[in-house]
This record gives C-alpha cells, structure tokens and sequence, in this order.
C-alpha cells in the first residue's frame, strides 16, 4: 500500500490530560479519510501533529513516508491546511492573500499570481479579487481558506471541520470542489460533525472519543454494521411499545420522550407499529452515519 | 516543555517581513503621518514654549539651544516606539487574533522565522519612521552632515533592540491589556530618564548609573553625538550595549514564542 498518512500509537497529553491517546491509522493515496468525532474528541489535536504544528507525545508518524521529525520542512510544503478557525489577512484583498500566502512557499511571484486566479476561479470568487477580506461573508471566506490551502499545489489536504458555520449553499459548493479534487486524485484528511459531509465525501473514516479509536471503517459499511439498515423514530413512546420492542429483542435506545429503533427488516415491523403502538407521531427512515455515531458516542453533551 | 533542537531559521523569514510591509503599504498614508508631524508638535511645544524658559544648555562643553538638545531625543523615542509597539500590540493581535502566525505555521515557515521576520519588521519600521522624522528635524537645521546619516543604520540596531524586548513581553503576556505594565515600568521612565529632555548630569549619581541599564540612554547618547556630528571611540560602547542588548532578547524572545506557540 502507498500511505500518505501513517500513524502509529500517535499520542498527545497536554500536563495530564490526554487529548490523543495512541491512535493508529493509515490514510492511502487518493483516499479522502474522515476523523470523527464530538467535541474535545482530539481531532484537531491529531491533524495538528499531521501539520508539524505541535509535535506529538509518543508513536510515529510519517507522511510521505518520511518521518515527521527529519522531513518536517519537506513536508510542510507539500500540504494544504484549511485549520478549523479562520486565519485570513483581513487588512489585504482576496488575491493578496493568496499571493502573500503562496510567497511562504517560495512561489515565484508570476505563478503565484496565476495559481491565485485559477483557484478563485475554482472556488467561484474571481469577482471579488480586489474585495478586502474583512467584506467577505463568513461562507466566501471559508471558500477563500480553502483556495489558500491549495495555493501549493498540495499532495495532501487537510481540512479541520470546513464548513462548519456555513449555510447550505455555500457547503454544497464547497463539497462539489472537494469531490473534484478527490476526483483529480488529492488525498483529503476532513474532520467534520456534519455526518452527510462524511458519508458523501469519506472513502473511510474513524469515530474517536476521548483521544481513541472507536471504529473505523466505509461509511456503508459502519451504517450497517452499527445501525442495520433502517430506523424507527417513535415520539412519546408507550410502555406497551418498549414491551413489544423488548419482546422482539429489537436494538433501540430510549430517549424518555423518543425512541429509536435499529430494524432490518422494515415492512412488517414498521406495519405492527405504526398501526398498534404509535400515538403521537411514528417515522420510517434509513439509517444514517448519524445513528452510528449517536449510537457509538452516546447522546451526552460534551465540554 | 524544552525546546527543540537548535534555532531554525533561514531567509524565509523574509516573507513575514515582507507580508507585513506589504500591509504597512496600504496604509502608508496614515502610517505616515505621525512620525512627520509627532515632531513638528514637540519642537513647537518644546522649542517655542520651553525654549524661553531653559534658554540654553551645555552639551560637551558649548552652549547649544534647548530644542536642539532634544530633537535627537525625539528621533530616538520614536525609534523605540516604533519598533517596540509593532512587536508588542501589533504582533499580539496577529498571533492571539488574527492567528496569522498560526496559518504561517501550516507553512513551510517555523515559529523562529516567524518571529525573525516580526522582529525585523519592528525595526524597519523605525528605520522608516526615522528617516521621516529625520527629514523634518533637518529642515530645522538641527541635524549636522554626513555624521547625521549615520543615525539611519543606527536607527536599525535601536530598532532591533526595542523590537526583541517588546517580542520577549508579548511571549509572556496574557492579555493585551497587561502591555500597559511594562510600558508603565520600563518605556516610560525610559522616555523620561534616558537623558531625553534634561542632561543625565543633572540627576544623582545612583540614577545617572541606573539609566545606563536603559537602552534608550545609549541610543539618545549616539544619536545626539551623529545629530552634533561627533565621532569618538567613546561612542563604541554605547552601540557595544546595544548590540548587547539585542543579543539576548532576540534569541530569549524566540525560546520564549517558541515555547508559547508551539502546544
Ligand atoms: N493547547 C491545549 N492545552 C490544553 N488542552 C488542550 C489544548 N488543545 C486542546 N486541548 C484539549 O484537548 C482536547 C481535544 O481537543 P481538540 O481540539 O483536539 O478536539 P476536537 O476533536 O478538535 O474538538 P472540536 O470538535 O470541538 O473541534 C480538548 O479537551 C481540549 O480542551
Ligand atoms: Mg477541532
């Protein structure tokens, strides 16, 4: 296998506390590879050792098959980093940010300047070239981190949560770009908490809790794996219902106000419940990465 | 955490120089105004209001005017200022607002370029700065050729010294708002007590050994001498301590941000 991300045993504590407690896993060539995971889960910590930004407690690392320590140079300019807070030069224009950003990399100045229109080309804002940053949307400038993060040509992007914040329009267009790219053979390391994000655009992902790997997998695959294939969403819930579930020894969680029931076999139980158990309302769908992850890393609030 | 291996730092650190010229740039029109017009207030402040009141003063030995006493010290405090502010306020509100250096640091660049580059920004801009005020100062008279040019490359070295010292408070403050100790502690007895506006003959003994610890004292001591177009050895000691100066804040300065950076 060709890796372009190899960790092992990767670790970060900072004092006491663990952030990242010796994780493993290998992102290959053109794989677009999804962490995820709730907040305080130690994404951000991860990618940050990917990036040479914080050096790591323990375990190896090699990117590009170099390892993290001699290559670090080497390394840093052949990635594209979108982090998860918004870093731009307000006081400068869209395009001078690029061109100021490319300059870091040593980019001669002429094709720095033709890298920057292509990518505002690519992310539709050749329009607001000359605009000052500080005017731009909270979705422009997301789509602007993202051409930044592409100034060097990068063999491999890592993006931290990219849209978060953003509205459905601007996070679909970003998506479209992103499947171009992966398309076009970029391997892409995404963090996210928006589950269609990861099940569209992830070839394979993790869910990590508390610095830990909890699965990994296809998206597909954990859903069936973790979800089956279906789910029934029952608000106020009867106890002749939970009966029946337990009866049947149905995987569900109860919720108090709702419950959700795992189910392959949709028809038949679907029928049954809807027309005996269900009051208030009753709800057939498929099921989603979403429930994996609810169901993996429980429905507590975090931080 | 120790730090990392030796101090890595190479001619990229030139790109963060850069950068913050080219923001410097586009607000040149305002960036340019005070140090044109800073002194023009204080020689009219100074030189018409007090000027008849002090009269004359001695300097090395001849009677010479009260403004021209002090408008080498203008041009040193603005030198100090410059850098020293830049690396102080500005450069916190890129690391801890705009997380500038956080996107450098995605980068080929390491955290000892970029605080290289901050730093030489520092003191370009009090290069910059004096060689407006300069002007202004010379239309006066008050600056003697081909010594006075000398204060340009000076302004540089005073700038770096000012620049490394404010670097090292902005790698341990906590909030923006606590720059006002050390500028309460050390820039304003500075301004005040570097033989500035009085002779430092005129203070106690005790306070005359004391300001030779401040920067600013060696800087308005060498840029009084240029504008008089005095050259002497003695004059080496006071660019010594400078150099000095800037020797152990600028790598301390790096030790520290790397420390604070890098999590
Ligand atoms: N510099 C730091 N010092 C101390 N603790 C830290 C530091 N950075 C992160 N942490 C802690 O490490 C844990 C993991 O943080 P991390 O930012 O990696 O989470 P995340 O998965 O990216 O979360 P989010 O989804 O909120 O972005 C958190 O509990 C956080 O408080
Ligand atoms: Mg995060």
């Amino acid at each position: 296998m060709d890796f372009v991300i190899e960790a092992q045993g990767l670790k970060k504590t900072f004092g006491p506390f663990v952030a990242v407690d010796g994780i493993s896993f290998g992102v290959s060539r053109g794989e677009c590879f999804g962490l995820l995971g709730p907040n305080g889960a130690g994404k951000t910590s991860t990618i940050r050792m990917i990036y040479g930004f914080s050096p790591r407690t323990a375990g190896s690392l090699k990117i590009f098959g170099l390892g993290i320590d001699e290559g670090l140079r080497q390394i840093k300019s052949r990635i594209g980093v979108c982090q998860q807070e918004n870093s731009l030069d307000t006081e400068l224009t869209v395009l001078q940010n690029l061109e100021v950003f490319a300059s870091y990399f040593d980019i001669e100045p002429s094709s720095a300047r033709r890298r920057a229109e292509d990518l505002l080309k690519f992310i539709a804002l050749e329009q607001r070239r000359d605009a000052p940053v500080i005017e731009l949307s909270g979705g422009l400038m997301r789509r602007l981190m993202l051409a930044r993060a592409l100034i060097n040509n990068p063999q491999l992007l890592i993006l931290d949560e990219p849209t978060t914040g953003l509205d459905p329009q601007s996070r679909h267009q970003i998506w479209n770009r992103l499947e171009e790219l992966r398309a076009g053979g970029l391997t892409i390391l995404l963090t996210t908490h928006y589950m269609e994000e990861a099940s569209r655009l992830c070839d394979r992902l993790i869910i990590m809790d508390h610095g830990r790997i909890l699965v990994e997998g296809k998206p597909v695959d954990l859903v069936r794996q973790y979800a089956g294939r279906d789910v029934i969403e029952v608000s106020e819930p009867t106890d002749r219902l939970r009966s029946f579930i337990s009866s049947k020894g149905l995987p569900h969680d109860d919720l108090g106000h709702r419950l959700i029931i795992y189910c392959d076999n949709r028809d038949q139980i679907y029928g049954e419940i809807s027309s005996q158990y269900c009051q208030e309302g009753c709800i057939l769908r498929m099921a989603t990465l979403e429930d994996v992850f609810l169901k993996l890393t429980g429905r507590e609030l975090r931080e | 955490m120790t730090r990392q291996g030796p101090f890595r730092i190479s001619r990229r650190f030139l790109h963060v120089w850069k950068r913050n010229l080219t923001i410097y740039r586009k607000n040149w029109k305002i960036s340019f105004l005070p140090p044109l017009l800073e002194p023009l207030f204080y020689l009219l402040a100074f030189g018409v209001g007090l000027n008849a009141l002090v009269g004359s003063i001695q300097y090395r030995g001849t009677e010479i005017s009260y403004i021209a006493f002090i408008a080498p010290a203008l041009i040193s405090i603005n030198i100090m200022y410059n850098a020293f502010f830049e690396t102080t306020y500005s450069s916190f509100v890129r690391m801890y607002y705009q997380k500038t250096f956080d996107a450098m640091m995605a980068t080929p660049l390491f955290v000892d370029e970029i605080i290289t580059g901050e730093i030489f920004w520092g003191a370009t801009k009090s290069v910059i700065a004096t060689l407006i005020m300069q002007g202004v100062i010379s239309l006066f008279g008050l600056i003697d050729y081909p010594a006075g040019l000398l204060i340009i490359p000076l302004s540089f070295l005073g700038g770096m010294a000012f620049a490394a010292i404010g670097m090292y408070f902005t790698s341990i403050v906590a909030q923006i708002d606590i720059f006002n100790l050390p500028i309460f502690l050390f820039i304003t007895p500075m301004f005040l007590f570097s033989g500035t506006f009085f002779p430092l003959e005129t203070l106690p003994a005790w306070a005359q050994q004391l300001s030779l610890l401040f920067p600013l004292t060696h800087l308005v001591s060498l840029v009084r001498a240029l504008a008089f177009g005095v050259i002497e050895p003695a004059l080496a000691l006071n660019v010594l301590y400078l150099i000095v100066f800037t020797l152990v804040f600028f790598p301390w300065s790096l030790v520290k941000m790397q420390r604070r950076l890098i999590k």
